[in-house]
Order: C-alpha cells, then structure tokens, then sequence
C-alpha cells in the first residue's frame, strides 16, 4: 500500500474487500483463483433454482440430486493445490 | 567597657521614664484616632503567599478602579471573549494530565498498591505453592488482619474518647491537675493509642513516639519480606497519622520481591517507588527518609502542588555536587534526570530567598560594626526567639551552599528544555519518565547482560517508543510486545507496563495507548496472565470510574478481556479480598469491575459467588458490595438483566432488612436500577421484595427512607394497572408527607416518584385530583422551587406528567394566577409549565373564563419580564396563541398593541423579542382572519428596516418572511415591489442571522412572487447574491443557490449563467465550488439544454479555474438531471474526452467524476456506447496515485459497473490480474474485488474458462469428454469496439452430458 492511501478511504476499501472470501490480491495464483471462480459458479446454480432445473434436465437427475453434486464438488473443484514453488 | 555600660544604662533608665510619662497621657490620644491597642487589626500581618487572588483583576479593586485611568466598565472587561480557557488563548495547552482533571476520590487510585503476583492454582495442580508465593489464603488472611487492626483502631478511639470524656469530668473537679501529660499525650493520641493497648500489649514502647522499634510490630504481616523491613520508624508513623487506614503502605513493603531486597533490582526500585506515591497525597516533610524513599516518583508528584520542596530539594539543590559525590546508582542517574527545569529554578530561587534573609551570624555583625562603643546586650528574659519548623526545613542541608549570591556557572552538561538525544532512534523522553525508562540511557553492552536483563531492556523500548514514538514507531514496537509477549513473559511485562499506568504524571493519550498494549498483550497470554490479574486490576478498575467515557469503555473492555483469559475462578479469587476491603473506593471500583466480569461470562456462573458474598456474616461491608455489584450488573447490561432477574431479586432481597443502614440503602437502589433495567417487565420477579418495601418506608427516615421511595418509583410503572393504583396509594401517604421534607435531595426523589406514580396506568385522575394535588402545589409550586435549576426541572416535568393524567384545566386553573406573581424565575416556572402541558394536550379543555385569565397572564408575564435568556416567555406565549387558535381572536387586537409598543422600545432585546414573537403567531392571525391587522404589522415592521442592532433585524426580517408566508405575494403590503428593493441593500449586511433571513425572504420573493419585481432589480440582487457564496453557514450558501435557481426561472438563464460564468474566473475555491453548484441548479430549473452551450462554451476559455468550475458544474449538472442526462451525454462527450485527456490531475478527477454521475444516471437507457468510450478513457486513469484522482476513476469505474454491467468491467479487468508487474497486479485485482464485492452473481456468467495448463488444473476441465470452450476476447481492439465485447464465456464444464 502506497503512503498516500493509507490514511484515507482506499486503505478502508480494502480492509472491506479482504473480508470477503472471493476477492482476490496480486499474490494470488492461477489455481487460488480458479477455485475461487468454480465454487462461486457452484454456488450460483445451486442460489438459482431455474438453473438448477436447467442442469437436472441437461444431465437427466433430479434436482436435488443436482444440488448434492454442485455442493460436493464445491470441497475440491480443482483438485488438490498444487505444490508451491517459493516453499 | 564601664562608660559603654553606664551609657547604656543611662539610656534604658531616660527611655523607662519617657514611656512611663507617656503612658498616661496616651489615654488623652483622641482614641478614635489613635487606637494604641489594634490599630494594626486591619493590616495584613503577612504578605500573601499566593498572589492570585488579590490582585488578579485589579478593576475589581475598588481603590485601583479609582486609581486608574478611564477604562472600559468591568461587565464590559469580564465580558472580553476569551478563547474558552485563559492558557488557551495565550498559546499554552491545557494539561492534558489525568490527574489535573481529578477529583479527590478518583485521585484516590494513587494510593492504591500494585500487589505482587499471586499463586496460580491452575497452573500448578496439586504441588504445595512455594513458601514465597502469595496464595489465596495468604491474602485473605492479611485483609481480615488489617480488617482487624482497622477495628481494633476503632475501639482504641473510641475507648480513648470515653477516657477522655471520663477525665474532662475529672479535670472540672480538679482542674489543672495533669495538664503537662496530658498535652504530650494528645498529640499521640490523635492516632491510635496507648492506654489499652498497654494493657492489652505488656508492652509500655507505646509511650515512646520515637524510634521504638515495637511499632513495627502493628504492621506485621505473615509475609517474610516484612522482618527485614528496616524502614525508620517515625516517617512510617508519619504517614500512618495523616491517612486514617493505613496499612496498604505497609503492605507494599512486605512483599516478597520489593521488601526483601528493595531497589537491588530495576524491578524491585519500581516497585519501592510505587508506594510512595501514596505518601505523597499526605505532604508530610521527609526529612528522615532514607535515601531509597527519595525516588523521583516523589519528587515528580510533589511539583504539581509544589508543596513539599523540601522533599524535592535534597537531591537537586546542586546538581553538580549532589549527583557528582553520589556513587553513580542508577537511582542517582534518575536523579539527575527528574528533576524539571521549573523545579530547579524554583529550588534555586528559594535557596536564595533563604540565604538573604537568613539571620546575620556573630561574625558578621563583627565585621559590620565597628569594634569600639558597642557591647552585646543579654536578650531580655521574655524575648522567644520564632521558631518556623517549616524554615528550618527549608535550610539547606548541602555542603556546598554558598551562603552569598554567587554568579550562577553555567553547566554546558545539561540542557534542560532541549530534550537529550536518546541513543539507538529512541523517542525522546520525559522527565518523568526516566525513572521507568532511565536504565536505556545506561550505555552498556547488551551483550554483557543476563538473558533476563536484556528482556527487561527489550521491553523497556518498546514501551517507551509506544508511550512516546511517532506512529509508525508506535505501531510496530505495538506489534512486536504483542507477538513476543509469551517470548517475553507475563511477569516482566506487567512489571513495567503496570507501573507506568500508575504514574501520576500520565496524560489521556498515554493511558489509552498502555492499555491498549495490555489489551493486545493479554490475548497473547491468555491464562498465563492469572497470576497478575489483581495487579491489572489495580490499575484498570480506576478507569471504570473515570470521568472520560471513552475511558470507561476501555476499561470495561479491558477487564472483560482479562477475566475471558484468566477465568471465573481465578478472576473471583483475585477480588474477593477486595469485596471487604475497608477502604471504600476499593469496593466501589471492585463492584464495578465485578459487574463487568458478570457481563463478560455471563450471569449465571457468576449468581452463586454473588449470593454468598451477599449473605455474607462476616462484614457488612462484604454484603454491601455483594449487592452494589447486583446494582451495577443491572446498570452496565440493561434489559438483559431480564431472564436473572428473579435470582438476582433474590440474592439481594434480605438486604432490605439488614441491620446496617447503609446495606438496606444500597439493596434499594440496587432494586431500582434493577426495576429501572427491567422496564416494562419483570414485575412477579419483584414480588418478594414489595412487602418489606412498602413496610420499610413506614420504619425509615432520611436516606434510606429516600432509597426506598426511589425503588418503589421504578417498580410501580411495572405493574398491572389494579396493582399499580393499589400501591401507589399505600405509597402515596408517605410521599405526601415527606413533601414538606426539607432535604433537597428527598424533594427531587419525591417528585420523581410521584411522576413515576402519576404515570402509571392504573393511577386515577380523580384520586390524583382528590389526593395529591392539593398538598402538592401547596408544597412544590412555592417561590423557593423556581430558583434551583435541578427542582425547577424536575417539577416542572412532575407537573406536566400530572397533566397528561388529570387535563389542562386542572393545573392551568391552579398555576394561572400566579403568572402574575411578583417573582420572576417563579412566574417563568409557570410558564413553562403551561407551555408544555398546552403544547401536549391543546387547549379544548380551556373555558372562556379559564381562557381570558390565560391571556391576561400571558400578556403580563410577557410584558414583565426584565431578562429571558432561554425564551422561555416567547416559547410560552407562541405555544398558548397556537394551541387556542380561533379563540384568541378577540385579544389579537390587544396582542399587536403589545407588539407594537414593544416593538418601539428602548431595549434592542425587548424589539427582538417582538419580532420573534409575530413570526410565531402569523399563522394564527391568518386563521383568525385578521389579514388587515397583518399588513399593518408588515408595514410597521417594514418601516423598522433600518435597524440598527444585527440580531434584532434579522428578527425582524423573520417577522416579514412570516406574514409574507401566510398571506401571500398579492395581499402583502407594503406591496412586493417595494419591499425588494429595500432588502437589496440588506443583502450586504455580514451578520449571519441577517444574511439568513434576508436571504429566506428574498428567496421566497423570487420564488412566489418574481413577477412582481423588474428584471433589473432581480439581477442586481444575482451580484449581491455572489457575495453570500461565502457565507460561513451551510444554510445560507444553500439558501443563495436555491434563490439563483428561482430568479433563473423568473427572469431566464441567460443572464444569470453569465453572471455566474463570470464568477468562476474568481479565487476563492468556496466560492467557485457555490457558483458551480448554482449553475448546475440554474440548469435544472431551466433544463439543461438552456445552459449547456454557453457553459460548454466557457470550456474553451484557456484558464483551470473555469475549465475545471465547468467540469464541476457538469457533474453537479448531471447529478441532479438523473435521467434527464441521456439526452445531454453525446453532447458534453467530446469535452469529457478532452478533459479525460489532459495533463492536469485535477481535469480528470472531476471529469472521472462527471462521468460517474452521468453512467449511474443513464444506466438500463441505452447509452452503452458512449459509456463504454467514456470508459476507454477513464480506463488508464486506474494507476493514478493521487488519493482524490484515484477515488473518483475507482467510483467512475463502478459507475461504470451499474450502467455497463459487471460483465463488461471484468473484461476490462482480465487483462492486468496475472501482470507480470505486481504493481499492475494489485490495481487491477482492486478493481476486481470492488467489482466482485458489487455484482458476484453477475459475475458468474462471465468468468473466463481457464485452461489446462499442466498440474493446477481444475479437475472438472481435465476430466475429458466435450468440454463447451466460449473463449472470451480480450484483444485490445475489441474492448475498443464496444458493442461486440459483451460476449460472455460459461465455464460449462458441468454440462458434459448435454
């Protein structure tokens, strides 16, 4: 953080978007970031029922069915992390 | 030698003779005159110590009023503005100190000692504590010994007293018998005493005041570091004489690590110099000390009062040979530092004083007068030398005192008021605190040092730059203590933080900055702090009485904290000495801080502690706190008391019957801030205690009686309404009696209650009327009531309360009359009363005859009144007028009279008033249809226009406004067209309440009635107008700018837009930004297309002020047009562009802002286009540093994000998150996060497919099969090519079936 926007609204802003799980920060790699995209995208469907319905006739499940798939593949969308390199 | 003699002789024998012939003749003296006995009684017999007083204000001296030349009148010299506190406005700071603002009981925090640390049941399991460790049971067993020193104390007084009762019975039958002994003994006994104790002790040392070694053995506590105490006796007894309960200063002395070794370690010095502290609240000399008891700390307190300089004299006196001839200690070191400038001079000076006027020596007299005819004559027997033991303390005990002035050496070693460079980047340090700090000026090799020591050291900077470093200092030595604090250990920590707090010199910045270090440092050391806890009380419970409130809750929080880490169990052991202690300000902060532990782990674990405290056989002091702290649980939680509240009611109720008073007055109050917490519920919890409540209002007198009353106050709201009329009867008998009480404090309670009572549903109107009325306004509505601030409030409320129930004619008919009465404070009571009752209930219930004795009372009290600070009477007046309407009709004629008379008074205040007062009831005479009457008045007061005090035309003004308002533009007379211009000139006038009004009046004009004025006058009133952007006051900036928006309207935008054009090539940033907002006001009134092109126009005129006032006004333009703005934005497009573009910052942040308005304007409008050109140009204003610049492109950019899409942005946004840059990065991964944070969901939809790029694939995309791949562009020239950009990427990997 620069010296100029540590005492003004940004340096608060920011202090906001690190609350929230999904937000990003320049540090982040590719595979932190993909996850982050596959289960917001889970969540999506599973908040909006007509999209719920969408995928269950697609795959030929239930809905409910669907909803428990979504959510299981929320733990590990991505497989396991990576190892890291700088570690 | 004999002729000397016989000379001498001779002349003894001449003066005898003299004074014996002129002895009887002195009664021929004309004795009115020449009073030989006291003519000197009305002299001063001694100069002023202090000289503040007598000639602080020498105007106030009749004499040197007389003396001096014409000056102004004192009311006018007392009455100088003075910028709030006279250090103020002469440059200097207020203290900041804590202990400045400190009153005497908060002071008391300071004899408070920070006890040693204590055996850690938890810590240690089953193992037999250390013989050195303090345990539970050793405390307890010294509180209940210094219980019963205190008690056995007592009764020693007391027998002492019977005694000497006893003997001046004796001493009438033989007087003058034992005089001598008895003398010698008083001064003993004024202590503790002997007589008993002899017997009691065997031993007779009780005679001997001094140096008897035996006193020691009153202090005598179990602990081993007692026996070694070696501490003189008579300065211990000193102290012990000023401070009725000792005891805690010997304590401080027997523990195991001060008292044993004291001041061997830099810990064991703090330790010592804490104590002392308490000493020095008794300013008695210490001479005796030991050199030991001489710490800074002492001399650092004694400066405020500056009452003990002899104390402070010793070590400083010549700073050169004291500290030089000590043995460099690293006491002597802090010596050298402690002592202040001021302190200095003043020692110095004083030294020299003394030295004066010391008595001249044989010697000397020797050498000033010559040796032949003189010989040294025996004192007469009855000359008495004076004996001043305060000046023999004040002689200089230093070798070195010079006895003559002496040119003073300068001492190039020390600079007092430069602060000495600290090495190693260390703050600077104060004087006071060298003693906590002074060991980091010891510039030794940290290598040498113990492990430990160099801990200590560590702690010490770090404390040191969080007590006194710049911020960034501050935050991270902050940083360190609380990540290292298990590193560096509970003990060491609190062994320097915890000292720190009790300085007495400490300021408000500092405490909140070392209780915030112990705040942080305590969630580090969770349970390892529980051996410290009492300790971090010691010092945090004063904060819980503190009159800062800030303070309070920091301190709440702190000990919330605390018992969160250190746990019931502990917390309990650690206070419950302190329940019983005999000191009251221990048990009054310990309440406290109970309460906030109960709050912090809840109720429940806390109620079995409380119910034994509170059933406590043992002392009363024990139940008495047990129940405050019931008290403040019920203060501090509120309404959460609720579902503890039976057990709670419980735990305390036997206290209404306690033997001692002070028990059942608190068990009241306890209740009453319980009832009061539980409000509207919560009555069957109560029910045990109503009975012995009302039973004890009958037993009881005084206080308690008081007590009592207020708990029944709170509990009868409670009640079901039957309940409710029953007990308050019952209540009521006594309350009436206690009316007549002359006890300020019962009176204010009494009417509270009856409020409470009156209030109360079930509570009849007639048996109000019946039964209380009458003794109360026999009572309270008296002369004496008005003039108390406090009475006079709380009666009036009662009385009003007492009118919702029983309706306006019954109070109004009682307090009518008395608008006349001859006192005015009283009749100002009554009408305040009668306001507010007419005000709450109108004035329908009010008969012609009621109504007519109303009005005359009014009018008289108005025209009476001789001052009226807070208005009482206008507010009055206004309320009664309004609330009977029509019917005041026929006095109206009668009102206007009175206004008018007083509106041509001497007195500016009593115009003022009649001008208020027509503002307040225009709205009447309209209703009353007296519009003739109203214009006569508009005409009088439009020939008052040319007043002259600021205040009592801008009244006037209102006036207008008023009748303008309700009338109207047509039927005003004197007609519009006169009035305006008359307050065109008026305008000009600086005075706020002026310019307000003025600026009202004419707005209204313009808005209502512009037609009635020639355009020409209208525009001069635009220039004066310009003037008034520079109001002080928000209200009438904003009045001008709307009145620029009217005459906009009235007369056309062009003329009033060149004006305004103009007026932004002017300097002044306030007024550029007004003349920018009434543009854009202009605007709106007058659509936007009227004003664009001249405003655009303006643009290209080549000077920032009126490019950037055009930006301005663009975006405060588009801010208010809203939708309107989709109409405008292709056309103010090109000149955005340009000012997107341009080299000065400030072009592009208000551009940035322009188009935010804009974006946020037209979003869902079909403007896309022209958003997303915009948006290429806002774009690479992203790595802008400059806090405004950044803000507005960030709001551009979300802007941006409602009109566009999030969709859109994220394209945007995709292209800089993996930039190899990391200051790319974080940019745009700040975007990312603002637009994630304001559309996820949106979001979704557009996230890009990542692909497989070896192992940190995701595995849904490996998982092969026809993965759906809707690639997303990025390419530059597509996000410049718009409306082919929204083309949206799923990551459909999920629908592999499809």
């Amino acid at each position: 953080m620069q010296a100029s926007d540590r005492f003004n609204i940004n340096s608060q802003l920011e202090h906001l978007q690190a609350k929230y799980v999904g937000t990003g920060h320049a540090d982040m790699n590719r595979f932190e970031w993909a996850v982050n995209i596959q289960r917001d995208s889970y969540a999506s469907y599973v908040g909006h029922y007509p999209m719920l319905g969408y995928f269950a006739i697609a795959e030929n499940e239930s809905i409910g069915r669907e909803r428990y798939n979504f959510m299981q593949k929320m733990l590990l969308p991505c497989g396991l992390p990576p190892e890291r390199e700088d570690e | 030698m004999d002729p000397v003699d016989a000379e001498i002789a001779k002349t003894q024998e001449e003066r005898k003779i003299m004074e014996a012939a002129l002895a009887p003749n002195s009664i021929t003296f004309d004795t009115e005159l020449y009073d030989g006995s006291n003519r000197f009684q009305d002299y001063n017999r001694e100069i002023p110590a202090n000289d503040d007083e007598e000639n602080a204000d020498a105007m106030d001296n009749e004499v040197a009023r007389k003396l001096a030349s014409y000056t102004a009148p004192r009311s006018l010299l007392n009455d100088m503005p003075r910028g709030g506190d006279d250090d103020e406005s002469l440059g200097f700071k207020k203290s900041q100190r804590i202990i400045d603002r400190e009153d005497d009981y908060r002071r008391r925090r300071l004899n408070q000692v920070i006890s040693p640390e204590r055996h850690d049941a938890f810590a240690n399991g089953d193992k037999t504590p250390k013989p050195e460790t303090r345990t539970y049971a050793d405390i307890m067993r010294e509180a209940a010994l210094k219980r019963e020193k205190e008690e056995t104390l007592k009764v020693i007084a007391r027998r002492k007293k019977e005694e000497e009762e006893n003997k001046a019975a004796g001493k009438e039958r033989e007087p003058a018998a034992t005089q001598p002994s008895q003398k010698r003994r008083n001064r003993w006994d004024q202590n503790q005493d002997n007589s008993d104790a002899k017997k009691a002790k065997s031993g007779s040392d009780w005679d001997m005041p001094d140096s008897t070694p035996g006193i020691g053995r009153w202090d005598a506590t179990p602990t081993p570091g007692r026996i070694g105490d070696a501490t003189p006796s008579l300065s211990r007894k000193n102290r012990w004489d000023e401070t009725p309960t000792p005891g805690r200063l010997a304590d401080s002395d027997a523990t195991p690590a001060g008292g044993a070794t004291p001041g061997a370690t830099p810990a064991g010095m703090a330790w010592d110099a804490t104590p002392k502290l308490s000493g020095l609240a008794t300013p008695t000399p210490k001479r005796q000390r030991s050199r030991w008891d001489e710490t800074p700390a002492t001399m650092g307190s004694a400066t405020p009062g500056g009452a003990t300089p002899a104390a402070a004299y010793t070590p400083g006196v010549t700073p050169v040979g004291g500290v030089e001839l000590a043995t460099p200690t690293p006491g002597a070191i802090n010596l050298r530092g402690a002592i202040t400038p001021e302190q200095y001079n003043l020692l110095r000076w004083e030294k020299d004083i003394e030295d004066r006027n010391r008595p001249l020596t044989d010697e000397e007299l020797d050498t000033m007068f010559p040796q032949e005819g003189y010989k040294i004559l025996e004192p007469p027997p009855s000359y008495v030398p004076i004996r001043t033991p305060a000046r023999k303390l004040l002689a200089t005990p230093t070798p070195l005192g010079t006895p003559l002035y002496s040119i003073p050496e300068e001492n190039r070693g020390q600079h007092f008021d430069v602060p000495k460079e600290m090495p190693g980047g260390l703050p600077f340090m104060k004087p006071e605190d060298y003693q906590y700090f002074g060991a980091l000026l010891n510039e030794e090799d940290e290598e040498e040092l113990s492990p430990d020591e160099q801990k200590e050291r560590k702690i010490m900077k770090l404390l040191l730059k969080v007590k006194n470093g710049t911020p960034p200092q501050r935050k991270t030595a902050l940083r360190q203590l609380t990540d290292k604090a298990r590193e560096l250990g509970a003990g060491p920590l609190f062994n320097r933080i915890l000292p720190l707090l009790m300085q007495p010199t400490l300021e408000d910045q500092e405490r909140h900055l070392l209780v915030k270090v112990i705040d942080r440092v305590l969630y580090k050391l969770d349970e390892l702090v529980r051996p410290y806890v009492h300790k971090i009380l010691v010092v945090i419970e004063p904060l819980l009485i503190d009159e800062d409130y800030y303070a309070r809750v920091e301190g709440r929080e702190i000990i919330s904290n605390l018992s969160k880490a250190a746990g019931l169990a502990t917390m309990i052991a650690a206070m419950r000495p302190d329940i019983d202690n005999i000191d009251e300000y221990v048990r009054n902060t310990t309440a406290r801080a109970f309460s906030v532990v109960a709050s912090a782990l809840g109720i429940p674990a806390l109620l079995p502690f409380l119910k034994a405290v509170c059933q406590s056989k043992k002392s009363w002091q024990a139940r008495h706190t047990g129940i405050k702290i019931v008290q403040q649980i019920a203060i501090l939680i509120g309404c959460a008391v609720l579902p503890h509240l039976r057990s709670l009611v419980e735990i305390i109720e036997h206290g209404l019957n306690d033997e001692n008073q002070k028990v059942r007055t608190i068990t009241a109050l306890s209740l009453a801030a319980l009832a009061e917490a539980a409000a509207p519920y919560g009555i069957e919890s109560f029910d045990s205690v109503l009975k012995p409540l009302w039973k004890g209002i009958r037993s009881h007198r005084g206080k308690v009686l008081a007590a009592f009353l207020k708990a029944i106050g709170f509990i009868i709201p409670l009640m079901d309404a039957i309940y409710a009329s029953y007990y308050t009867k019952e209540v009521m008998v006594i309350l009436i009696r206690e009316f007549q009480s002359p006890d300020e404090e019962m009176k204010k309670i009494v009417l509270k209650v009856v409020k409470q009572c009156v209030s109360t549903e079930g509570v009849e109107a007639d048996y109000i009327r019946s039964d209380i009325l009458p003794e109360f306004f026999r009572n309270f509505w008296v002369r004496r009531m008005a003039l108390d601030r406090r009475n006079y409030r709380q009666l009036v409320d009662t009385t009003v309360e007492i009118a919702n129930k029983v309706g306006v004619p019954d109070i109004v008919g009682r307090i009518v009359e008395d608008l006349k009465d001859e006192s005015e404070p009283y009749r100002r009571m009554v009408m305040e009363t009668i306001e507010k009752v007419v005000a709450n209930l109108g004035a329908s219930d009010i008969d012609p005859r009621l109504e007519e004795l109303l009005i005359d009372g009014i009018l008289y009290a108005f025209q009476e009144q001789t001052s009226d600070d807070a208005n009482v009477m206008l507010n009055g007046f206004g309320a009664v007028v309004n609330a009977l309407g029509q019917r005041v009709k026929p006095y109206l004629p009668q009102i206007c009279g009175t206004i008018k008379w007083r509106l041509n008074n001497k007195s500016a205040k009593v115009r003022q008033q009649a001008a208020d007062l027509i503002s307040r009831i225009a709205v009447v005479m309209k209703q009353c249809q007296e519009e003739q009457l109203m214009g006569h008045l508009g005409v009088v007061l439009y020939e008052y226009l040319g007043e002259e005090y600021p205040e009592v035309l801008g009244s006037i003004l209102g006036a207008l406004k008023a009748i303008v308002n309700v009338i109207g533009m047509t039927k005003m007379t004197p007609p519009i067209k006169d009035l305006l211009p008359r307050l065109t000139p008026i305008l000009k006038n600086r005075h706020e309440k002026v310019q307000e009004n003025c600026i009202d009046l004419v707005g209204r004009i313009a808005d209502r009635g512009a037609e009635f004025v020639p355009a020409r006058e209208w525009m001069r009133i635009c220039f004066e107008l310009l003037e008034m952007l520079k109001a002080h006051k928000k209200g009438i900036r904003r009045a001008t700018v709307n009145t620029f928006g009217y005459i906009a309207k009235a007369i056309g935008p062009q003329d009033v837009l060149a004006t305004l054009l103009n007026n932004l090539k002017v300097q002044e940033r306030q007024n550029r930004v007004c003349t920018t907002v009434a543009i854009a006001i202009v605007a709106e009134t007058c659509s936007p297309f009227t004003v664009l092109p001249a405003l655009m126009n303006e643009y290209r005129v080549p000077e920032l002020n009126v490019q950037n006032g055009v930006l301005k006004s663009l975006s405060f333009l588009f801010e208010y047009i809203g939708e309107m703005g989709k109409d405008y934005i292709y056309a103010v497009t090109p000149l955005l562009e340009d000012a997107l573009m341009d080299r000065d910052l400030v072009h592009r942040q208000t551009a940035a802002s322009a188009v935010k308005h804009m974006a946020l304007g037209v979003a869902g409008l079909g403007c896309e286009d022209a958003l997303v050109h915009l948006l290429n140009y806002v774009w690479p204003n992203i790595f802008e540093t400059s806090p405004h610049v950044i803000n507005a492109v960030m709001e551009a950019i979300e802007g941006m994000r409602v009109a566009l899409g999030a969709a859109v942005v994220l394209n945007y946004c995709l292209q800089g998150l993996f930039h190899p840059a990391r200051k790319v990065r974080e940019v745009y991964w700040k975007i990312y996060n603002s637009l994630y944070i304001g559309a996820q969901d949106a979001l979704v939809a557009a996230y890009p497919v990542l692909e497989d790029e070896g192992e940190n694939v995701p595995k849904a995309l490996c998982k092969g099969g026809s993965v759906v791949y809707m690639s997303c562009h990025l390419d530059d020239e597509e996000v410049g090519k718009s409306s082919t950009l929204i083309t949206c990427s799923f990551p459909l990997e999920t629908m592999n079936g499809v």
